[in-house]
């Protein structure tokens, strides 16, 4: 059986600075980090491919030449194999070009099982991309999975909501975006960390490798832009502090509520 | 001429400086006082093969170079300086003499395990007689038919009393001096080994030293390591790459203690100020960023020309000289600047520069670095 995990480079946002004037991430210096929710799918990937018999892992990311870091690292925690899909014709995508690039990458690869994705990546905070690259390749998908089990050519997952939990079980080939209740990711080997520098252990490919449509990559392809961002001015609302023994304050919170139409 | 690290080098310091917040610093306040050796950390460690980075693959370790494993050791004291010794001691003082002197059976048998932390392993030279003047061994080791006798008592041998293995220096000829002592693998099971007191100490507590008492401890004859009368030479060289370990424990212990002040100096305000807009602070805290980076290169030269197979006795000395010295220094004023604060068990200060302390004393005193630096330059 195949798995494939899609993984994201991003810089490490306990670090990280905004930049107060254009409103964007200050890089420079910022350790890049394997996005935390993509650990979390990797690790499960992991576990699979230990308790089960002939299971392959594939990490696979797109990014810039420097995402080979993230790769490796995750090979060193166990990953067989590793694609970096880095090509200019990418850059600028936004989330419906980029799940469509790795969409057709993981078409390429062909013969999988089940892809397991990180929730949101910390930079972007979409959450869009697995669940779009499940409908590029009309598959099944269960998002926000915080428990999985595998049986047969099924998967049963409990899929967290706000208060409480569906439990869900889906059929294979299927795709799941993992949060970080799902498990705890592993260290990477220090002799994984050898392994994992060996020679080409990280296969690059371009858009044309993969054999992708031009006109659904990069900045081209992307029906979003971003315009502008900023960090939104502090809520200068002035508070009530209300006086009186603590029944007294209770009263007047409840009248106040009331007159609102709160309660 | 290139001053940075390997990409396998950087992953491992991320590793590791990411394993060290999450298992070590946690509990290192906690085991500091109870004492208590960190088994499961130890075991943690191996499982990621963090005990035996600088050992070859087919010898059970993670086919690493000495820098990475210096890395290694300096995370870890960043947190724990008792963490960082047992890393330490069993890397440098048990698996490298196997490795460099042992024959191929005796690395299946006992490198194997210990580097892949399976075992975890001892050197026990210092006698009460024979700290410093190592020369001065009263153990004794007799051939009797295939087996050795030992005889005598070693003193505060670190991983003592919690290790599998044993590197054990004893007279096999005392009418030979230096030339009559050899090494052996003695296993703790061995009849005739126990281990006697275990020291109460000022820092690194929760690192195990004890005292080992041969007492007609019989040790198999295809147990001597290297050949009769190479023990000195196996003791001096093995304790060359120890000071790289200790050294990397004290340059961690610094930059430990240094962060930890950095982000303290921020925070707490006098005068309606933060201390870290304190001129007169803030030179002491450039000082001790310059000690500590100074440091930081004499350590990973020593490691890097070992890796190389260049000459590096005289470089550990320097690096173990200096760091050690600059643990010392910089816990002392970092805790000063933690004031009150710095002297309580509230705040890690008190500890680091405990631990501080030890690293100017054992594997050589600052005085035996002095000595084998100062040999090597009036030669």
């Amino acid at each position: 059986m195949n798995i494939i995990v899609c993984l994201k480079q991003v810089p490490d946002t306990n670090e990280v600075r905004i930049d107060p004037v254009r409103g964007t991430l200050i890089r420079d210096g910022v350790p890049s980090i394997i996005n935390p929710d993509d650990k979390n799918a990797l690790e499960e990937a992991l576990k699979i491919k230990e308790e089960n018999e002939d299971i392959k892992v594939t990490v696979l990311s797109m990014g810039p030449p420097q995402a080979d870091m993230a790769l490796r690292e995750a090979l060193a925690m166990g990953a067989d194999e590793a694609i970096l899909l880095s090509d200019r014709a990418f850059s600028g995508s936004d989330t419906w070009a980029t799940s469509k690039a790795l969409a057709t990458a993981i078409d390429h690869i062909g013969n999988y099982s089940i892809i397991l994705c990180g929730r949101q990546a910390i930079d972007g905070d979409t959450a869009q991309v697995g669940p779009q690259i499940a409908e590029h390749l009309g598959i099944p998908q269960i998002t926000y999975v915080e428990e999985l089990e595998i049986i047969g050519d099924k998967v049963v997952a409990k899929r967290a909501i706000e208060d409480g939990y569906y439990v869900i079980e889906g059929k294979m080939p299927i795709l799941l975006t993992a949060i970080k209740e799902l498990n705890e990711p592993r260290y990477p080997s220090i002799r994984g960390v050898y392994k994992a520098h060996e020679g080409n252990r990280v296969k690059n490919w371009s858009a044309q490798d993969i054999k992708a449509d031009l006109s659904n990559l990069g900045l081209k392809g992307s029906p979003t832009q971003v315009n502008k961002s900023f960090t939104p001015p502090g809520r200068s609302g002035e508070g009530e502090i209300l006086s009186g023994s603590p029944k007294e304050k209770a009263g007047q919170l409840v009248l106040k509520l009331k007159g609102k139409y709160l309660i | 001429m290139d001053f940075n690290l390997t990409k396998e080098q950087q992953m491992i310091r991320r590793i590791m400086r990411d394993f060290t917040e999450k298992e070590v610093k946690p509990i290192a306040a906690d085991i500091d006082k109870t004492e208590e050796f960190p088994r499961k950390t130890v075991e943690k460690m191996s499982s990621h093969d963090m005990m035996g980075i600088s050992i070859p693959i087919e010898y059970g370790g993670a086919g690493g170079d000495e820098v990475a494993y210096a890395i290694a050791v300096e995370e870890i004291s960043r947190a724990c300086g008792a963490t960082g010794v047992i890393l330490s001691a069993h890397t440098s003082l048990a698996c490298w003499p196997i490795w460099k002197y042992g024959t191929e059976e005796q690395k299946q048998r006992y490198l194997v395990p210990l580097a892949k932390g399976t075992y975890l392993g001892a050197y026990g030279l210092t006698e009460p007689g024979a700290g410093t003047d190592a020369a001065g061994q009263q153990t004794t080791a007799v051939l009797n038919g295939d087996k050795y006798i030992l005889n005598g008592t070693k003193i505060f041998i670190t991983n003592g009393g919690q290790s599998d293995i044993y590197i054990i220096f004893a007279m096999t000829d005392r009418s030979k001096g230096t030339r009559g002592i050899s090494a052996f693998i003695v296993e703790k099971d061995s009849p005739g080994f126990s281990i006697g007191k275990i020291e109460e100490k000022m820092g690194i507590r929760a690192s195990s030293t004890a005292e080992l008492i041969f007492q007609d401890c019989i040790v198999p004859r295809e147990n001597l390591l290297g050949k009769e009368g190479e023990g000195f030479k196996i003791a001096m060289t093995t304790l060359d790459g120890g000071r790289i370990g200790i050294a990397a424990q004290a340059l961690g212990i610094a930059s430990g203690a240094l962060d930890e002040t950095i982000k303290y100096v921020k925070e707490r305000e006098q005068f309606g100020r933060p201390l870290s807009k304190f001129q007169g602070l803030q030179w002491i805290i450039a000082d001790m960023a310059t000690e500590i980076e100074a440091a930081r290169l004499l350590v990973y030269k020593a490691a890097y020309n070992k890796t190389n197979n260049l000459p590096y006795g005289k470089e550990a000395a320097m690096a173990k000289l200096f760091a050690s010295q600059c643990a010392m220094d910089v816990t002392t004023k970092c805790l000063q600047l933690f004031g009150g604060y710095g002297y309580t068990k509230d705040y890690p200060m008190e500890r680091m520069m405990r631990d501080a302390k030890i690293t100017e004393i054992y594997e050589g005193t600052s005085q035996v670095q002095q000595m084998v630096i100062s040999a090597a330059v009036l030669k």
